[in-house]
């Protein structure tokens, strides 16, 4: 009942928004103003896709029965990654995962590599894991970097994967497993939920609407979200992503480094001696080798026995020119010993140790290494992955939110995921606006950098619907462009006078009020109730964070530039009110203020006329709603529990 | 690679910093050569800055062992580092070219 009412609000708004946006770009347009019209416009748009993205995912709503009883044997490893978080933090929610109810092994991966840490485990038998010497001047990968490391050193068929500070209850094994009893369902995700928060959320740490109606109707579209912790996972179907990905990644280096051969020999033989004919023929021979591994790989021959014969065939070239040298240099020692001046030795002439061709040829000391160019062609037609610690990494490492990716990835390969609408565990949200603008920058940086570098639209082997409830989170995260847009023109109108719209006229209103009232009826209906004003805010709120992670990402993806990535502290950072880190806020505030004054001020002398005015007072009333939320979170001093506030009355 | 050399009271001394390779084996064997040229026959090979060494460069050392021995001379070796010692062991030719501590040490004794 509640789906078909939310279907006919969602056909409703989408309807409407595309009978306003529709006449806004054909009839409204101010091309005097073109230069505040076309940017409010382009918000507008993208607010309507926004909308209907949203529309298109609490369509399928799907609201799941318990599932079935697990089978007994199934065998589980419950992880608790952790980096620098305080020790009695990690064994609070390490014992409670010992406690859990179903037969399982519990394992704290520390990436801090801490001693303490290890002993504490130890002494509580709960297993203790960290990177081991593999990893040294290797890439780490951050938190998917630890969880690969511990897959490679567990067995449980399934894993439960728990934020140092999200405690579980003993029943979330039993509540969730029996998912699994589908043998294609490869994850199951429960809310995050966070005990340190006062009801008014100033920070707006729950995402009640996210976990709710959003991975709901993700679900729908088998398409709920892995969001890094608080979730189930099925090591197979893991191991499958990281072998799938090991293949694909060893034929796209192969295949790029053979199709690359040609130019990097020729530049060897620019570098090498030109007119040493056994030079030439290794260089030749080495062509000749790559050559025939690039038809090969075209004729669809496997990588191993491909990588395996061009590597012989260069290394029979690089052993005949070591036996060239050598044999030239045993003519030389012989030339010298028949000359009468001196004698080399007393037992004859010497010979050049047998073994020595054999050494002397290897990958360290051959002379191929002299040709850089064709020993890096070389190192990349091979199947070991020199440059990652474990050629095989189950967690997606393109994104520092490796968790969107990974199950991006598992839906791809047709694996099913869930999404179990009840809270099972209990975490620490930040307690301070510093970190949690870092926390937010993070997320929408992983997002972006997966938008950028595996952009779901076009991921073969996901449906539409899939591909849309990826993109619509990614699509969301571009918020901040529009919210400049969004002060920028009333301000505009207030002090200058120019409206970007022909005319406020009943047709504007007659399209756009309609619209605006279904949209926030879908939000009621959608969210049933849900507080998601906070939500609301914080989206338009934090447009330079949203900005700031778009260009980050965007240089990283593009250019290789570092994010400034930070792990997001769960202590508390200490200080006073952070009102350096709003700045842009303060000053969109301050000019909000400004054009009210100005506005009122031109209607006051007849400069402007009386609805503009009162649609843009309106407007700016609006956002300065929206940002007072700053005010709170930047005098925000830290959660405090319910008795300790009365004992201090 | 590159080499220079120098012209001492007793003797010449050839140093190169870097990879004496199958690139830059030619350039020792020029080098030397044109020493020998100058009428200089006794040569220290100075292999302290010498990081690495491949059978090409080896076969280097013994032709210019070569020529300096046809120019009535010597070419002895100093400084000799870590991963060059172990390729002399290995093929046995540490017994053709006795390494010294310095370039100065290598003519010493005559």
């Amino acid at each position: 009942m509640t789906q078909f009412w939310t279907r006919i609000i969602v056909a409703l708004t989408v309807l409407l928004g595309v009978n306003y946006i529709a006449w806004r770009w054909m009839a409204s347009l101010n091309w005097d103003a073109w230069w505040i019209a076309v940017p409010l416009v382009a918000a507008e748009t993208y607010s309507l896709i926004d909308v209907m993205l949203f529309g298109l995912t609490v369509w399928n709503l799907k609201l799941r029965k318990p599932p079935p009883r697990a089978p007994d044997d199934a065998t589980v490893d419950v992880f608790i990654t952790t980096y620098d978080e305080p020790l009695d933090l990690v064994m609070t929610t390490a014992q409670a995962a010992k406690n859990i109810g179903h037969p399982h092994s519990t394992w704290i991966l520390d990436d801090g590599d801490r001693a303490e840490m290890r002993q504490l485990a130890e002494a509580n038998g709960i297993g203790y894991v960290t990177r081991g010497e593999d990893w040294a001047n290797m890439p780490r990968h951050a938190k998917a970097g630890n969880l690969n490391n511990a897959l490679m050193i567990t067995q449980g068929e399934f894993l439960l994967i728990l934020d140092a500070d999200q405690v579980p209850e003993p029943k979330i094994l039993e509540r969730t497993l029996g998912y699994f009893n589908n043998s294609r369902v490869a994850l199951v995700q429960t809310p995050q939920y966070f005990i340190n928060v006062p009801d008014d959320d100033p920070l707006g740490s729950q995402a009640p609407l996210f976990y709710g109606p959003i991975q709901q109707g993700k679900d729908g579209w088998n398409a709920a979200f892995f969001c890094g912790s608080n979730a189930l996972l099925r090591r197979e179907a893991l191991m499958q992503l990281g072998l799938v990905g090991y293949v694909k990644e060893t034929e796209r280096n192969v295949r790029r480094a053979l199709a690359a051969s040609r130019s990097a020999l020729k530049k060897a033989r620019r570098s090498a001696d030109a007119g040493n004919p056994l030079v030439a023929q290794m260089l030749d021979d080495v062509e000749a080798a790559t050559d025939e591994g690039r038809r090969q790989l075209d004729a669809g021959f496997s990588l191993s026995e491909i990588t395996y014969r061009v590597g012989r065939q260069v290394d029979q070239a690089v052993r005949t020119l070591v036996e060239a040298d050598f044999s030239a240099l045993q003519a030389d020692l012989e030339e010298i010993a028949t000359m009468e001046l001196a004698s080399v030795g007393e037992a004859g002439v010497p010979v050049v140790a047998g073994d020595a061709v054999e050494r002397m040829s290897g990958r360290a000391w051959s002379p191929l290494g002299a040709l850089e160019s064709v020993h890096a062609l070389l190192d990349a037609i091979s199947v070991e992955r020199n440059k990652e610690a474990q050629p095989v990494m189950p967690l997606a490492t393109i994104s520092v939110t490796e968790d969107m990716a990974t199950a991006m990835r598992l839906h791809a390969l047709g694996w099913q995921s869930v999404y179990h609408h009840e809270i099972l565990a209990y975490g620490l949200a930040p307690e301070d606006l510093k970190t949690m603008l870092t926390q937010r920058l993070r997320w929408a940086q992983g997002t972006i950098q997966v938008m950028l570098r595996e952009n779901p639209l076009v991921q073969r082997g996901l449906s539409w619907g899939q591909r849309l409830m990826y993109f619509s989170t990614m699509w969301s995260y571009l918020s901040g462009f529009t919210a400049v847009v969004y002060f920028a023109a009333p301000i505009i109108y207030l002090v200058l006078g120019i409206l970007p719209v022909s005319s406020l006229s009943p047709d504007f209103f007659s399209r756009f009020i309609p619209f605006m009232v279904a949209n926030q009826l879908l939000f009621q209906v959608a969210g049933h109730g849900i507080k998601t004003w906070r939500g609301q805010q914080y989206s338009l709120a934090l447009f330079p964070t949203w900005i700031k992670a778009c260009t980050t990402a965007a240089r990283n993806v593009w250019f290789g530039r570092p994010l400034g990535f930070a792990v997001t502290p769960k202590a508390r950072q200490s200080g006073g009110p952070s009102w350096s880190l709003i700045q842009p806020q303060i000053t969109v505030a301050a000019l909000l203020v400004l054009a009210l004054v100005v506005g009122v001020a031109r209607l006051a002398a007849g400069l402007s006329e009386p609805i503009g005015t009162l649609v843009n007072v309106g407007w700016v009333v609006f956002d300065l709603a929206v940002m007072s939320i700053l005010l709170r979170a930047a005098t925000y001093r830290g959660f405090v529990p319910e008795e300790r506030k009365a004992d201090a009355v | 690679m590159q080499f220079s050399y120098e012209l001492k009271d007793s003797y010449a001394e050839v140093k190169g910093a870097g990879r004496l390779n199958m690139v830059s084996a030619p350039k020792l064997r020029e080098v030397v050569a044109e020493v020998v040229a100058g009428g200089a026959s006794r040569v220290v090979v100075n292999l302290e800055d010498t990081v690495f060494m491949d059978s090409s460069g080896l076969g280097a050392l013994i032709g210019c062992l070569k020529a300096a021995r046809q120019a009535g001379g010597d070419l002895r070796i100093s400084g000799v580092q870590a991963q060059v010692k172990m390729v002399l062991e290995l093929t046995n030719m540490d017994r053709v070219l006795t390494s010294y501590p310095t370039a100065e040490a290598a003519f010493g004794d005559d």
